[in-house]
């Protein structure tokens, strides 16, 4: 099916929703890290407008955008199960879910991690709600994506193990088990795949760049109060 | 069994604008319910608790939301006049420049609008629509989608007629033809395709509406 070739950095969940899901289609493939503060003249080349990863590079083309990327690999290794469902109703309400995840989930969680004080406090409730809503999206289910894995669980997958290195580095608390009893109980199934398991980067080295990331932001906005 | 396709909508809005254009280009009959955004109705909120956004459209009662999503399902519903490419990498492109339009495009000439042609604000849109108008050139076509109107020409609706009206009724130049030759061409290949202009909003709509901004 030709090369396949992965421009990602070690950390980002974005990169790790492409790495889940070449491993689960069983797709041969060869990662390239990037350095994000030395980016290479190939990622620039291969993604001159926005200059981010992750880039998958098929056949020496390049496809940027993580949602763009997982549904690309979904329609060309299309022999293997499908991520995304047949139905079309149904895969609208999978790409209305991926972009509030990204939209509104990641954005509030993120702001929460990334201020202090009273601006802490004040991003604690939109997080709080908006997980209120992915909560309800997984009462009967086993996965977001229903009975078994999919899209969607790509999608949510950094919640995982990203939200719990957030809340520690930004020392706040926001999946209470008595409130998100749903999304525990699929985060346990979600890190016993196997191919999930073997896939997350180092925590340590996770703490350490997210504590590092929330200073800069910190140093950087009190600058430019 | 017939279909009953509903579409809930704010005349001026260009997001809402795009399901329109769509249906009207594959023929498919729809009950169009303009919605008052400072009061929205019952059904508006029960079919997008979410958001509680426009446009959302309904099909035999189940509701789809957020204007891309809601072209890719009518892609996929009626298959006459495809929006989207077949081939998995020209998809994967027409979704890259849809996300680049919404995250970055409208975005940076909103903010140019909205400071009333701010220099540095109209340098940043300048730099944004500079991409679309290398890729126009790059493509060497009609339209984003080739010889035909596709998702990308559908989302960029806001270049093609917003722009133009913000221009209007703020006084102020954003799109200047010697800068953007190819995006002024496709704009005006674009606005004068039958279905486009069916689902267009007037100009002097716009236009209006940008009078109060």
């Amino acid at each position: 099916m030709g090369e396949v070739k992965l421009f990602r950095t070690w950390s980002s969940p974005y990169a790790l929703r492409i790495v889940w899901a070449l491993k689960l289609k069983g797709i041969v493939y060869e990662t390239i890290y990037e350095d994000l503060a030395n980016k290479s003249s190939l990622l620039l080349e291969y993604n001159p407008v926005h200059k981010k990863v992750p880039v998958l590079l098929h056949n020496r083309t390049p496809i940027c955008e993580s949602l763009v990327i997982l549904e690309y690999i979904d329609e060309t290794w299309n022999t293997t199960a499908r991520f995304l469902p047949e139905d079309p109703l149904a895969r609208a309400t999978a790409r209305f879910w991926a972009k509030f995840n990204d939209d509104r989930v990641v954005t509030s969680i993120f702001r929460a991690y990334v201020t202090q004080g009273a601006e802490q406090e004040e991003a604690i409730g939109p997080a709080l709600e908006n997980l209120d809503i992915v909560e309800k999206q997984l009462i009967g289910k086993n996965f977001f994506s229903g009975e078994s894995f999919g899209f969607l669980d790509l999608v949510f997958g950094w919640i995982a193990k990203y939200l719990g290195i957030l809340e520690e580095t930004g020392g706040i608390k926001l999946l209470d088990e008595d409130r998100f009893p749903h999304i525990l109980a699929w985060k346990d199934k979600f890190c016993d795949i196997p191919v999930i398991k073997e896939s997350w980067p180092d925590r340590e080295k996770l703490i350490t760049k997210f504590q590092l990331m929330r200073e800069h932001f910190i140093s950087t906005a009190a600058g430019s109060s | 069994m017939s279909d009953i396709v509903k579409l809930y909508a704010f005349r001026g809005s260009p997001y809402s604008c795009r399901p329109e254009i769509a249906l009207k280009l594959k023929g498919v009959k729809y009950e169009f319910i303009q919605e008052d955004l400072k009061n929205k109705s019952a059904d508006l909120i029960k079919y997008n608790p979410v958001n509680k956004k426009v446009p959302v459209l309904v099909h035999n009662g189940n509701p789809i939301s957020e204007s891309v999503v809601i072209l890719e399902y009518i892609d996929e519903v009626w298959k006459g006049v495809p929006i989207l490419p077949q081939d998995a990498y020209e998809k994967a492109q027409a979704r890259f420049w849809a996300r680049f339009v919404d995250d970055k495009c409208i975005p940076a000439v909103f903010k140019a609008m909205v400071s009333r042609g701010e220099e540095q604000a109209v340098a940043e849109a300048h730099v944004q629509m500079q991409f679309l108008e290398n890729e126009l050139k790059a493509k060497g076509k009609k339209f984003f989608g080739g010889d035909n109107v596709g998702l990308v020409d559908i989302c960029a609706s806001y270049m093609a007629l917003w722009v133009g009206a913000a221009e209007e009724a703020l006084g102020i130049k954003l799109m200047p033809k010697d800068k953007f030759p190819k995006l002024i061409e496709w704009s005006d290949n674009y606005i004068n395709c039958p279905a486009v202009k069916d689902g267009l909003p007037p100009r002097e709509t716009v236009v209006g509406i940008y009078k109060t901004l």
